[in-house]
């Protein structure tokens, strides 16, 4: 599982990078999305892998911590899905307004 | 206790004064010049009570503990020496606010130049009062800070605006030294305490870093004291409003300087360095000071090169240091200030009378201004050191060190030659400047007619004058015994009264006295017409302005170097740069990795199931099919991204992150929307671009690949290692073993976000209205690209109705989904404190629900029957959160403390009721409105081309209809 993970972890980060460094907008934006995934996989993944064992409590009595996942880098993930979410929906209309202020999507505002 | 409190109100009143004085109205002269003149004046009488215990000697203290944990504390120190500096100024300072009263126009702005000025002068008598010497240098700084303001008061003026940034650059830079040299004296030292510092002498003296502090420490003093060759600020700092020049270059700002290097000349003196450096530098000074001031056509430019020659000369007695220089030195601080004060009075009320201050253009004002006229006069006959006058008696003392013996180097024999022949120049100046201005022919086309000024513009130097003459002619009645004390505090209890008298029989610094007096006269009598009528500077020097010089070194620093550096590595265009930061964070984490990135020893490894890994060879593909698809089929490349984002999603369903998995699929869709939103927005792209296929672009595209794969291949071998590591304890078992207890609630993510974590999601929730606020902002005027303005094929009128007829069904299921989806955003925000779900799943899903009404109708047909106020619902949400976050304030706990407990309602059984429950609603209510804000302002846009195709095509709408 780890090796299908992290191997995951690098198929999406390459893609996404690939296409931060391509010149029209929308591959930015999408290549954006892809690295969101591959960093929150990532951080996910530092809690270690677990199965069958959502950190949901019963209620009172004695905790085991080893029994359940790591909740804290589950909820920096669920913060980050949150503001890569915003980023995302403000990149996006920066980008529309951009092409319409300079009737191009090159990501300097002219074609090269 | 009560002589600790007088000192800190007297640190406290110029601040308080300044503080009054912005609240005025801008025409307020007089209120402002009385609130601040009886608030200094209450300080003079604090200085007044405090005299006594230091007239005996003491050394009075008070320190306020500001940062105790760090030692940091605010000292404020008071020995006869800083009685008497903060005496003179506070006593000019009065002076000059009497005299601004009546200088400045009805329409300069009140508050502004009253608050400065105060600032100004609280500034500088903290610098004099501080015990500490970092907080020492803080003032410093700070009165450097405001003579930028104040001198660039007028600042509609070209040359106010170059003057206070000349001013503030050199003098600011001295300061940056100046702390270097302090914080070195502090290591050195062991301490930052001035009296330990004082006290130190010999071991700063012997330390291999003596050369390093004093260099800093006198580039300091020098740049404040505008000593040669950083003395060209000064000149250029006459832009000013004349009250603004008779306190800054009288008793103030260039007196800093001179304060602290006769401060400190017991620390880093005594030695040959300070001795050349200092005696050196400020004869150096003292003599071309006074040979440009000769030159000078301008009243106040006069006036401001002899400022300048004055401080060469109080320089040269600091690096004397014995101690009737120190002495000397004293004095001359004082007697200086006064009758310069009152001579840029003087000026200022000439300019003021006349209209101008060139001296070339003035002439016979005796007639016209009689009572100023003598005033000025007697000023002049001081600053020039003719008997009787208190800048006799210092310069006498002076001429007495020069002569003196000392240690028979080059420049100490030297030092009497050059101190006569400045005093000729000084007697030379003087002279011109009372020739020139008051005697000869009536002016003729003077901007004004010129009369006396209104009386009490004229008190202030009226006062000063009547200074300069009782000190003159009884100095061993008035200012003996005070300056003896501060002599005193400089160099010890143990120093012999010195008495100061008038007449020491004939003796050498008499005949220098006279030689000077009668070498002026003679000069200027040789030579008056000649200066009058030749360029402004002495001959051959005049070409070469230190001003230009440092104007044109500013310019190559922060424009052309800069701009040449920029053509030369620096780029507008965003790829170069997102290349350099991809690069620079692979350098980063390979070299902080480097050698430290080992395989675990007992490597942690869960069985693989064959589901997932296929589940992943879809995710891969679908990734890599996006990037390929990104440019020409854009569709295709969303589609394909949804696809890598469900795997994402169902991987963290497997992986025990149900959260995670819900938040994941219900931002997906809202993203995909949001994108598909945007596409109509772009420009089609159907044909190749021809470019791409050239050789470049294959070049550029397989180095970004490769750059792609190493930081692709470096990332999944970081994540493969940590993955199998074991894992150690960490914070999270906290809060597992935690969550219920503390925070009332089973599902821990949930209870981190909203309790333990409150805070960090109070500032994401902003952020997330913040971005919405801003994408609304940015699509209100939004101008699309004429093309994207052409409907979209199949938008005519045939198709868009077929369209709806396909689309029927579905339209009708999505309708009906309206009421589930606001079911299911219930159930999962309910549950959230206990099982996966919460706030922010639960607006997402009802901005989804709002969504589909609007994919399933035209905008109209959502809007006639459903009003969303979106920007209402950010607000409110977020007003829910802060209130429930200010309410653990009102019951005695920090901010957005959290109280739990379990309500049990009738039919639904127990609910969990925690405040963070409240905070969650405000979540809840601001992801609504911030979701569908964005999502409406994007789709809104169609509707808003439509009206405007509509507006600007009315005809053939019409005929269609």
């Amino acid at each position: 599982m780890e090796f299908v993970l992290s191997a995951a972890i690098g198929v999406l980060a390459a893609s996404g990078i690939w296409l931060l460094l391509r010149p029209r907008t929308f591959q930015v934006i999408i290549g954006l999305c892809l690295l969101s995934y591959a960093v929150n996989l990532f951080i996910f993944a530092m809690g270690r892998l677990w199965l069958g064992a959502p950190p949901i409590m019963p209620r009172g009595g004695f905790v085991n911590p080893a029994a359940y996942a790591d909740p804290m880098p589950q909820a920096l993930v669920l913060t980050a899905i949150v503001i890569s979410f915003a980023t995302t929906a403000l990149f996006l209309v920066v980008i529309i307004v951009s092409r319409g202020m300079t009737g191009t999507d090159h990501v300097d505002g002219q074609e090269r | 206790m009560i002589q600790e409190n007088l000192l800190l109100t007297l640190a406290l009143l110029p601040f308080v004064a300044a503080l009054a004085t912005t609240t005025l109205s801008a025409q307020a002269h007089g209120a402002a010049a009385w609130v601040s003149g009886l608030l200094l004046a209450a300080g003079l009488a604090i200085l007044g009570i405090l005299h006594g215990p230091i007239a005996a000697g003491q050394v009075l203290h008070s320190t306020i503990r500001w940062v105790p944990s760090l030692g940091l504390n605010l000292t404020f120190r008071i020995d006869a020496f800083v009685w008497l500096f903060v005496t003179l100024v506070l006593g000019i300072a009065i002076l000059v606010l009497i005299y601004a009263r009546y200088y400045l126009s009805k329409n300069d702005p009140v508050p502004r130049f009253y608050a400065f000025l105060m600032l100004f002068t609280g500034a500088m008598m903290g610098m004099l009062l501080s015990g500490n010497i970092l907080m020492l240098v803080v003032f410093w700084e700070l009165t450097s800070i405001l003579s930028f303001l104040l001198i660039g008061y007028w600042h509609q003026g070209q040359a106010a605006r170059d003057g206070a940034r000349m001013a503030l650059i050199v003098t600011g830079l001295g300061g940056l030294c100046l702390l270097v040299a302090m914080l070195l004296l502090g290591k050195i030292v062991g301490s930052y305490d001035l009296d330990r510092v004082l006290d130190s002498g010999d071991l700063v003296r012997n330390h291999p870093l003596y050369p390093a502090v004093l260099t800093l420490f006198l580039l300091g003093c020098f740049t404040k004291s505008a000593q040669m060759p950083f003395h060209f600020w000064l000149p250029g700092a006459m832009a000013a409003p004349t009250p603004v020049s008779a306190f800054l270059h009288s008793a103030t700002m260039v007196k800093a300087g001179v304060f602290l290097l006769v401060r400190f000349s017991p620390v880093l003196g005594q030695t040959e360095m300070w001795f050349f450096a200092v005696t050196g530098t400020g004869m150096a000074t003292l003599l071309l000071g006074a040979l440009i001031a000769l030159f000078r056509h301008d009243l106040k430019g006069l006036l401001a090169y002899s400022t300048i020659s004055h401080l060469g000369l109080i320089t040269a007695l600091a690096g004397i240091g014995s101690s009737g220089a120190i002495l000397a030195a004293i004095f001359h601080i004082v007697n200086h200030a006064i009758f310069k004060a009152s001579l840029f009075m003087a000026a200022g009320i000439i300019d003021h009378e006349t209209g101008t201050r060139d001296m070339r253009r003035l002439s016979g004002l005796m007639r016209f201004m009689p009572v100023t006229g003598s005033l000025a006069i007697v000023a002049s006959a001081s600053m020039a050191g003719v008997p009787l006058l208190n800048g006799f008696l210092s310069k006498e003392m002076f001429f007495a060190e020069a002569a003196d013996w000392h240690n028979g180097t080059w420049l100490d024999n030297s030092l009497p030659w050059i101190a006569t022949l400045a005093g000729v120049f000084a007697v030379a100046y003087s002279l011109r400047f009372i020739a020139t201005v008051f005697f000869g022919p009536p002016p003729v086309d003077l901007p004004h007619q010129p009369h006396e000024p209104p009386a009490w513009m004229r008190r202030p130097v009226e006062a000063l004058v009547l200074l300069c003459l009782i000190v003159g002619m009884l100095p061993g009645l008035t200012l003996g015994p005070t300056l003896n004390q501060a002599a005193q505090a400089i160099l010890g209890p143990d120093l012999p009264y010195k008495n100061i008298a008038i007449w020491h029989g004939v003796n050498l610094p008499l005949i220098m006295s006279l030689v000077a007096l009668a070498g002026g006269v003679a000069l200027y009598a040789l030579f008056g017409t000649r200066i009058a009528a030749g360029p402004e500077g002495p001959p051959l020097m005049h070409h070469f302005r230190a001003q230009k010089l440092f104007e044109r070194l500013i310019l190559l620093l922060t424009w052309k170097w800069p701009r040449s550096l920029y053509q030369f590595i620096g780029t507008e265009r965003l790829q170069p740069q997102l290349r350099l930061v991809v690069l620079v964070a692979l350098t980063v984490a390979t070299v902080t990795l480097w050698g430290v990135l080992h395989p675990a020893a007992e490597a942690l490894s869960t069985p693989l199931n064959p589901a997932f890994a296929a589940m992943w060879l879809v995710g891969g593909s679908c990734a890599v099919g996006a990037a390929w698809m990104a440019k020409y089929h854009r569709f295709a490349a969303l589609v394909l991204l949804g696809g890598a984002g469900a795997v994402t999603c169902l991987t963290f369903a497997w992986l025990s992150a149900p959260d995670l998995a819900v938040t994941q699929l219900l931002v997906e869709i809202v993203t995909t929307a949001l994108l598909l939103l945007g596409l109509r927005w772009l420009p089609k792209r159907r044909e190749e671009i021809a470019e791409d296929k050239l050789r470049p672009a294959r070049v550029r595209r397989a180095r970004d690949l490769l750059l792609a794969l190493i930081a692709g291949v470096g990332l999944a071998t970081l994540a493969f290692v940590m993955m199998t590591y074991p894992l150690v304890p960490s914070v999270g078992d906290w809060f597992l073993r935690n969550a219920y207890k503390e925070g009332g609630g089973t599902n821990v993510v949930n209870v981190i976000l909203v309790d333990f974590r409150a805070f960090d999601t109070f500032g994401e929730i902003t952020v997330l209205a913040v971005v919405a606020v801003t994408v609304y902002a940015l699509l209100r005027r939004f101008r699309p690209d004429p093309e994207s303005l052409a409907l979209p094929e199949p938008q005519d009128a045939v198709a868009q109705k077929s369209l709806a007829e396909t689309l029927l069904v579905p339209a009708v299921i999505m309708r009906w989904m309206f009421p589930v989806l606001l079911v299911l955003a219930a159930y999962l925000f309910f549950r959230g404190h206990d099982l996966p779900g919460g706030g922010f799943s639960a607006g997402v899903t009802l901005s989804i629900a709002f969504l589909l009404q609007y994919l399933a109708h035209d905008v109209r047909w959502v809007e006639a029957r459903l009003t969303v106020l979106p920007i209402r619902w950010i607000g409110i949400g977020l007003l829910i959160s802060g209130l429930t976050g200010v309410g653990a304030f009102v019951l005695g706990y920090p901010f957005l403390t959290a109280h739990a407990q379990y309500v049990e309602l009738p039919l639904v059984g127990q609910v969990p009721a925690a405040t963070a429950l409240l905070f969650d609603t405000g979540v809840f209510a601001l992801v609504v409105g911030a979701t569908v804000l964005m999502l409406i302002a994007i789709a809104h846009q169609s509707l808003r081309m439509a009206r405007l195709r509509e507006r600007d095509a009315p005809q053939p709408e019409k005929e269609a209809a």
